[in-house]
C-alpha cells in the first residue's frame, strides 16, 4: 500500500495538491493520516507514520501486542494528543468533523446517573437541533437496532451487552462521519459478540458509516472488515492491508467459507512473520 | 424436634434483625443497676428513668426543644454555607492539578488545625453573637467537604471525561456534565463528614461563646447548677441529632447516589 503510494505520488502529485505536508492519497479516501509521530518516554510508538481510509468502509486493526493500535485510533480521534502529524478527514480537522467513539469498557463509558435513554440523547446536546428533531433521532436509533432494551433503567440494571448496544447507539446517533471502536466486543460472552457483529453489520449496511475497529481478535477482525489493517511491532508500520470482500451481511456460515479461512490465515502468516521479527 | 427447629427457623431472622437493640439494652441494663447499686454517686449519675424523663419533658413542651431547634438550626445554617462555598471551590481546585499543587499545604494545614483553636480569632472577626459560631462552624466544615470535593474530582475515572470530550463537550461542559457526578459520592462523604464537624462546633460555641440558647449553652449551664438529669438529657438529645442527622445523610446518599459502588 505505502509503495504504491509513493510511486503513484510522483506521477499524479498536483491532482490533491494541498498544504505542503499534504501528499497524495488515493480517490475515495476519506482519512488520511501524515507523518504521524507519537513516542512514550523513550520508546518510539510511532514515527512519521502514514495512513489512508477509504470512504463508507469498515477497517479493523490487528497487530502484535504492545503495537499500538488503540494508540493510532485514540490519536486519530483526539482522544489522545500526537507529538506531530496530521490526521484530515475528507481534508478538514478533528474540531470540524463528526464522530463516534465505542470504548472496550463500557462500564466506564456510560454516565450511570442518567438512564440510558438519557446516556442515548446527550451526544446530541452538542448540535445545533430542536427539541423535536432530536426526538426523532432517538427514536430513528432505537428503531434501527430493534433490541429490546428498557431505556429507561440506568445503565448499571442492564446487561454488558445491553450496556455496550446502548453505548454504540450513542456514538451513532449524532450520524457521525467517522465511527471509532475500540474493541467493542471483547468484554462479552461468544454468544453476545456474534448477535453484536449482526446488529453492527445491520447498521454498517444502512448508514456505510467509515469505521475503524481495534480487534484483539482475528476471527473478529476479519469477519467484519472490508479490510484488514495489519501492523508492525513498534516503531510501528503497516504491515499489510488484507482486502475480505465476502457479501454482507455475514453470519457464522461466513465463518467457514473458504474465503475467510484463506484470508484469516494469510492475515495470521503476515501477524506471525511480524511477532517473530523482534 | 421438629416443630422446634421450624420455630426456631422463624424466630432466627427477627432476632438477627434486633441485634443493634440488644447493645442498647445491655447498656442501659448496666446503667440501671450502677445507678441502683449505688456503685456510682447518684448525684453525678441519675437513673436512666430519671434522665429519660427529664428529656422527655424538656421536648414535650419544656425548653430542651427550643435549645435543640436551635442548634439545629445553627448547624444546618453553617453546613449550607460550607457546602455552597466548598463544593464548587473544591470541583475547581481538583480538576487543575497546578492549583491543587499550589494550596494543598494551606488547605491541609487548617484541615488540621483543631477549629476551637479559631474561636477567638473569629470572635475578634466577627464579635460576640450568632455570626461568630456559625462562621467558625463553616469554616471547619468547608475544609473538610472542600478536601473530599477535590479528591473525589481528582480520582475521578478518567474515561467517562474522555467520552464526553470525545462526543464534543469543552472542557467546562465536561466539568459540568461529567466531573461533578464523577466526584459525588466523595463529596456526599465530605458532606457527611462536615455536618458532624459542624455540629461539634457550633456546641463547644454555643457553651463557650456567650450564648443564651442552644444545646451546648444547656448542657453547661445544667452542669453549673448540678441538675444532672437535665445534662443527660441534653446530651442525649445533642447524640441522637448527630447520630440521625448522618443517618438522614446516608439515606439521602444512597437515594441520590444511586450509582455508587456499582
Amino acid at each position: 500500500m505505502h509503495s504504491t503510494t509513493d510511486i503513484m505520488s510522483t506521477l499524479d502529485a498536483p491532482a490533491a495538491a494541498g498544504p505542503s505536508d499534504h501528499r497524495w492519497y488515493p480517490p475515495g479516501t476519506h482519512i488520511t493520516v501524515r507523518g504521524l509521530s507519537k513516542k512514550f518516554g523513550a520508546t518510539t510508538l510511532y514515527d512519521n507514520f502514514d495512513l489512508d481510509i477509504p470512504r463508507g468502509q469498515l477497517i479493523s486493526v490487528f497487530g502484535p501486542n504492545g503495537c499500538g493500535k488503540s494508540t493510532l485510533i485514540n490519536m486519530m480521534s483526539g482522544i489522545m494528543p500526537i507529538d506531530a502529524g496530521q490526521v484530515l478527514f475528507d481534508g478538514k480537522d478533528l474540531k470540524d468533523t463528526r464522530i463516534g467513539y465505542v470504548f472496550q469498557n463500557y462500564r466506564e463509558a456510560m454516565f450511570p446517573w442518567l438512564r440510558a435513554i438519557d446516556n442515548l440523547r446527550y451526544p446530541l446536546k452538542f448540535l445545533d437541533l430542536t427539541k423535536a428533531e432530536k426526538d426523532v433521532k432517538v427514536e430513528q436509533m432505537i428503531a434501527r437496532f430493534d433490541v429490546k432494551i428498557d431505556l429507561h433503567r440506568y445503565p448499571y440494571e442492564l446487561s454488558g451487552g445491553q450496556q455496550q448496544m446502548v453505548s454504540i447507539m450513542r456514538a451513532l446517533i449524532v450520524d457521525p462521519e467517522v465511527l471509532f471502536m475500540d474493541e467493542p466486543f471483547s468484554a462479552l460472552d461468544y454468544e453476545m459478540t456474534l448477535f453484536m457483529r449482526e446488529q453492527l453489520q445491520k447498521v454498517f449496511m444502512e448508514t456505510r458509516t467509515t469505521t475503524l475497529l481495534v480487534s484483539h481478535d482475528l476471527e473478529e477482525a476479519v469477519h467484519l472488515a472490508d479490510k484488514v489493517l495489519l501492523l508492525t511491532r513498534k516503531p510501528t508500520r503497516i504491515a499489510d492491508i488484507i482486502p475480505f470482500d465476502a457479501p454482507r451481511p455475514r453470519n457464522t456460515e461466513t465463518l467457514s467459507s473458504p474465503d475467510f479461512v484463506r484470508v484469516k490465515a494469510h492475515s495470521l502468516e503476515v501477524f506471525q512473520r511480524e511477532v517473530r521479527k523482534s | 424436634m421438629t416443630a422446634l427447629k421450624q420455630g426456631w427457623d422463624q424466630i432466627a431472622p427477627i432476632l438477627t434483625k434486633l441485634a443493634p437493640l440488644w447493645g442498647a439494652l445491655a447498656f442501659l441494663a448496666l446503667w440501671a443497676a450502677a445507678t441502683s447499686l449505688k456503685i456510682i454517686d447518684p448525684v453525678l449519675l441519675p437513673s436512666p428513668i430519671d434522665s429519660f424523663k427529664a428529656l422527655w419533658k424538656g421536648m414535650v413542651g419544656g425548653s430542651l426543644l427550643h435549645d435543640f431547634l436551635r442548634t439545629v438550626t445553627r448547624t444546618l445554617f453553617s453546613f449550607a454555607i460550607a457546602t455552597a462555598v466548598a463544593v464548587p471551590l473544591g470541583i475547581i481546585l481538583g480538576s487543575s492539578d497546578k492549583i491543587y499543587r499550589a494550596i494543598e499545604f494551606v488547605i491541609d494545614f487548617f484541615r488540621s488545625t483543631p477549629a476551637s483553636a479559631m474561636f477567638p480569632l473569629f470572635l475578634v472577626l466577627f464579635g460576640v453573637g450568632e455570626k461568630t459560631k456559625i462562621a467558625v462552624a463553616a469554616f471547619g466544615a468547608a475544609l473538610v467537604i472542600l478536601f473530599n470535593v477535590a479528591y473525589g474530582v481528582m480520582n475521578a475515572r478518567k474515561l467517562r471525561q474522555l467520552a464526553a470530550k470525545v462526543m464534543g463537550a469543552s472542557r467546562s461542559r465536561v466539568l459540568v456534565d461529567v466531573t461533578f457526578w464523577e466526584s459525588m459520592p466523595q463529596t456526599f462523604v465530605g458532606m457527611r463528614s462536615g455536618v458532624s464537624l459542624a455540629l461539634v462546633i457550633v456546641i463547644v460555641a454555643e457553651m463557650f461563646i456567650g450564648s443564651t440558647d442552644g444545646l451546648g449553652q444547656r448542657i453547661i449551664n445544667s452542669q453549673m447548677i448540678f441538675d444532672m438529669p437535665e445534662m443527660y438529657a441534653s446530651i442525649f438529645a445533642a447524640g441522637a441529632l448527630g447520630y440521625g442527622m448522618n443517618l438522614l445523610f446516608l439515606l439521602i446518599e444512597r437515594k441520590f447516589v444511586h450509582w455508587g459502588g456499582k
